[in-house]
């Protein structure tokens, strides 16, 4: 970045700060009204298979996450741009932390449904490895205190963890496979025969799509700001 | 690359101080396993494949997380990015270095820790040897390119474990079960899964850290 960066405009950008808050909060609200008063109870499971319509969701964003930090991670290793680190950073801390709710999520439903809070069972033993993936890769960017080689080989970690995955669902795959896990069923479609919980199932999903994608370019924009901080820090120490 | 084996290899001649400090190290593992967890129900070819496996990784990394320094502190690190050659060799090299290490490691290992812990159940098929090969070079492959980009920063001895462990999860998965089966006398079509599993891991992360060491090695 140039010492000549001109202050950024105080106007509002239309997509980030109007349109993206404005579909989050619409639409997770209705999703929060649909799936706490207007579905009706799950016929076996009851009332805490409503938690469904938020985990399922959590999940695919937390691999979606992994991705976008693999991406994100091939291109700023190709161009060196600072935007494709900053988006890979955000990805991953917004991923870990849709991961950790699909962790909290889960057990709360797994003990009344299966008895037990957690266990061993293929999906969730791979959610806590990809967990402590992206815990390390946080660790390593914050261990290595902004340095750019360190940006190169968080990178270079984005793209490894992301090689990790499948590798990783074929070993619980053949280590629990064995074993039939405690669980009835964990299929989200088994219990969504009626079309109120379809829609339910619908908006929740978009309402933490866009929720996701807000908070990474929140986070974008903060890294982006923070920088330019650190290059006027630097400038006026010159002076 | 071979260069860079023979290197090593004569500087652990001379001083013999990695081999000493990993078998020391993992000897004490051992023993802590066994007085925490009350050997006498530490038995079977679960355990013993199970303990070799934790206790390789665990002393394994102290080994790995040396592999750097030397470079790190004497400026040699300058000097290879500046060689001309291609740095995936130079990965190559120090892969193949850290894989003679913990295989040795390994096969003074195992027959100490069945010898300690019962040899109940053992009778070991051509299998294990493959397994243990196999499960060590995913560790050399993943820790030796961890081991590069953890040397640089300030905490690099919590950083390698921290960094190496999650993403070898899959393959000590892997190479727990298929050594037991070896130690047990299994055949090869009750594990062939679980060695594709080993072997993938093995080609995939070989090949990852030598494309990658270009963008590790650039200073």
């Amino acid at each position: 970045m140039s010492g000549s960066s001109t202050p950024a405009p105080a106007s509002l950008k239309p997509w980030s700060d109007v349109a993206l808050p404005a579909l989050t909060g619409i639409s997770m609200l209705a999703a929060v009204v649909m799936v706490f008063w207007i579905v009706p109870d799950e016929k076996i499971q009851g009332v805490v298979q409503r938690i469904f319509y938020f985990h399922v969701h959590l999940a695919w964003m937390c691999f979606g996450g992994f991705v976008f930090v693999a991406i994100c991670s091939a291109w700023y290793l190709k161009t060196g741009s600072p935007i494709a680190d900053r988006y890979a950073e955000a990805n991953a801390e917004v991923g870990l932390l849709f991961t950790t709710l699909m962790l909290w999520t889960g057990p709360l439903w797994a003990r009344p449904i299966w008895g037990v809070w957690w266990t061993w069972d293929p999906r969730l033993t791979m959610t806590i490895v990809l967990w402590v993936i992206y815990a390390a890769y946080l660790m390593l960017r914050r261990l290595g205190e902004g340095d750019e080689t360190i940006l190169r080989y968080a990178a270079v970690l984005g793209i490894v963890g992301v090689l990790d995955i499948p590798l990783l669902v074929l070993a619980v795959r053949l280590w629990r496979g064995i074993h039939p896990a405690v669980m009835i069923s964990d299929d989200p479609e088994a219990g969504l025969r009626n079309a109120t919980m379809r829609w339910a199932f619908g908006i929740s999903g978009i309402g933490l799509a866009f929720l996701f994608t807000w908070l990474v370019s929140l986070r974008v924009r903060f890294a982006t700001v923070d920088q330019e901080l650190a290059v006027l820090a630097a400038e006026r120490e010159h002076r | 690359m071979w260069a860079i084996v023979r290197k090593d290899l004569s500087i652990e001649r001379r001083t013999g101080e990695m081999l000493t400090s990993l078998f020391l190290l993992a000897l004490l593992v051992i023993l802590l396993f066994a007085f925490s967890l009350e050997p006498d129900r530490l038995r079977g070819p679960e355990f013993v494949a199970g303990l070799l496996w934790t206790t390789l990784l665990l002393s394994g990394t102290l080994t790995l997380n040396r592999s750097f320094v030397l470079e790190r502190e004497l400026g040699a690190w300058t000097a290879l990015a500046l060689a001309p050659v291609d740095r995936g060799s130079i990965y190559l090299g120090k892969t193949i270095a850290n894989l003679i290490f913990l295989l040795t490691a390994a096969v003074l290992l195992l027959p100490l820790i069945a010898l300690l812990l019962g040899t109940n159940g053992i009778a070991p098929s051509p299998l294990l040897p493959v397994s243990i090969v196999l499960g060590v070079v995913g560790i050399a492959a993943i820790g030796t390119l961890f081991s590069a980009m953890a040397s640089r920063t300030r905490a690099r001895e919590i950083l390698l474990p921290l960094l190496s462990f999650p993403v070898l999860a899959p393959l000590l998965i892997g190479a727990a079960r298929t050594t037991a089966a070896g130690l047990a006398g299994e055949e090869l079509d009750q594990i062939g899964s679980w060695m594709l599993l080993l072997g993938g891991f093995d080609v995939v992360f070989l090949t990852a850290g030598w494309m990658a060491f270009d963008y590790v090695l650039e200073d």
